[in-house]
């Protein structure tokens, strides 16, 4: 097993949903209430040496600069704050330059955290506020929206490997079972593969239930040196692996629509610092911005076999109680996807399960967590691997 | 037309994977339409602007890097094969095959208007691929490859980006 690198000793997640009147800087402020009020070791002006946050757009609440801002309105300053920007795995890319922050000594405590505000928005504005993320000149210039990138790569998948509508059906439908159980999830209503199939198309073959919602919604951790991680909780979350790579930002211009080469790079990268197997991971938290992302992470990860994802979910593998259950948090699906706010919630969830906090959605003595997040078109891609430190 | 304007050299030039091109020519400003951008040389840059300033006299370029022949399209100025700088402009046919496709039902607002539309990425017969919209066709008969062939919209818009667009329809 690998060396830890960091350690997580806290985490805190706002409420996930539509949070009418409450804007980035207060869903911020809420998460990191909660990571400090959880960790009572922990005197967050004293011991807190930086922040780092992602945070996809300004455009949402026309507020950029807000890693001061962030700082400012949870007490913090004036230590040092930054700002990371991957899309939907910006915070993501704040933990690991946290991560990196505290293997080079530079800092021993920092706060990590992610946010987005969406849905003071209208759907077609968000669409057109996430489709940045594209490429302007190639792909949004020509009306391709997210969900249509995504509906691209589902056209694929089933052309290739005889993946189904209602395969993809079935992603969804165990999240929001898992979301159910998830008292911060922006959704806790069961819905079936009928309801999914009949509802309103988005992109062919992706409906509006194979789709993420628009969401509010803060999370973070405290980062810790694993030296004295102790110092702060006597059931540290250890991370023992990350990985992360690039791809083009316009899905056009890969060889293959059907799988993640940023997912299969970073895992590949995170197995090997963290010295485990695909079949070690107990828990996972993966990106399912859409139905078909996660049946394509499970193959990018190794879960199972290239073109058999739609069998996985078949199998009921990935439901809490099966081999490898995939999202108990509910995922982007249920819980909700504020795009910032999304790394780092994954994050929290496998704190939460490693250390016996997430209550009726409980896997049963994990040890072992992944979480995958991939930005845009899967354009970045960062997967980590944490083991119970205790 | 073409033939009196100045010729590329060609004495550094390697011919790898370029044999299905049709035409190979170097276009100046001379022939430019809008206001093409040129580098100190005179040469026109090989930029997005500049692409979409061919697709505005009915052209589908793309570059073609003088060191190893790698075809870019849309073009760039770096190759993304052996990092060469040194590009010629390549008219493509705009002719390919469908490599997938989806039809957006909830546009970004500036298409409401056109919703439900397809749109696909296209594999051109020249190598690169190229996303776009899919017009003139019934959303039933949309399936892996089929030939697609490219077209220009004639009206561009009059404020940045003035990109006219181009879109596919089925080959005639």
């Amino acid at each position: 097993m690998g060396k830890p690198i960091a350690s997580i000793v806290s985490a805190g997640i706002s409420k996930f949903g539509v949070r009418e009147g409450l804007y980035c800087r207060e869903l911020f402020a809420e998460a990191a209430k909660e990571a400090f009020d959880s960790c009572p070791n922990l005197d967050p002006r004293r011991d807190i040496k930086a922040l780092f946050v992602g945070m996809m757009s300004e455009a949402y609440e026309h507020q950029a600069h807000v890693a001061p801002l962030f700082l400012d309105w949870i007490g913090l300053l004036p230590v040092p704050a930054f700002r990371t920007e991957g899309a939907c795995a910006s915070s993501s890319v704040a933990m690991r330059t946290a991560i990196f922050s505290i293997a080079s000594g530079a800092f021993d405590v920092v706060l990590v955290g992610g946010v987005e505000k969406m849905t003071h928005l209208n759907t077609t504005g968000v669409t057109e506020i996430l489709g940045m993320a594209s490429d302007f000149a190639f792909e949004q210039w020509h009306g391709i929206s997210f969900p249509g990138i995504f509906g691209m790569m589902a056209v694929d998948h089933m052309h290739k490997y005889g993946t189904t509508e209602e395969q993809l059906a079935k992603v969804a439908v165990k999240n929001h079972e898992h979301g159910a159980l998830n008292p911060k999830a922006h959704f806790q209503k069961r819905i079936s593969v009928d309801e999914v199939l009949a509802s309103k198309p988005v992109a062919w073959p992706l409906k509006l239930y194979d789709c993420c919602p628009r969401s509010d919604g803060a999370s973070c951790l405290i980062l810790t040196s694993p030296r004295i991680a102790k110092k702060f909780t006597d059931t540290p979350v250890n991370i023992i692996g990350t990985g992360q790579a690039q791809d083009t930002l316009g899905l056009f211009e890969r060889n293959d629509f059907s799988s993640m080469n940023v997912t299969k790079l970073a895992a590949q990268q995170a197995y090997k610092m963290a010295g485990v197997e695909p079949r070690d991971i107990q828990v996972a938290e993966l990106h399912d911005c859409f139905t078909i992302a996660e049946i394509i992470a499970y193959e990018d990860l190794q879960f199972c076999k290239p073109g058999k994802g739609g069998q996985l979910i078949d199998e009921g593998a990935t439901k809490l109680g099966g081999r490898i259950p995939v999202n108990p948090s509910g995922g982007l699906k249920a819980k909700g996807h504020p795009v910032g706010a999304t790394g780092t919630a994954q994050a929290c969830e496998i704190y939460m399960q490693l250390t016996n906090q997430a209550g009726r959605r409980q896997v049963t003595d994990a040890q072992i967590g992944l979480s995958e997040n991939v930005g845009g078109s899967a354009s970045t891609g960062v997967v980590h691997i944490y083991q119970r430190g205790d | 037309m073409l033939a009196d304007l100045p010729q590329p050299e060609s004495s550094t030039f390697t011919n790898a994977g370029t044999n299905s091109l049709k035409t190979t020519t170097t276009v100046t400003a001379r022939e430019s339409n809008p206001p093409f951008i040129l580098d100190e040389e005179g040469k026109i840059m090989p930029t997005i602007e500049n692409f979409y300033n061919y697709c505005a006299i009915g052209k589908l370029m793309g570059v073609k890097c003088t060191s190893c022949g790698t075809l870019t399209c849309p073009p760039r100025g770096i190759c993304q094969n052996c990092l060469g700088t040194g590009i010629e402009w390549v008219q493509l046919k705009g002719d390919g095959v469908l490599l997938t496709y989806t039809v957006i039902h909830f546009p970004p607002t500036q298409f409401l208007s056109l919703a439900p539309y397809a749109v696909g990425i296209v594999k051109l017969e020249e190598g690169p691929n190229l996303p776009a919209m899919i017009k003139n066709i019934n959303f039933d008969h949309l399936k892996i490859g089929i030939s697609l062939q490219i077209d220009f919209e004639t009206a561009a818009p009059e404020e940045w980006p003035k990109w006219p667009r181009y879109f596919f329809k089925p080959r005639t």
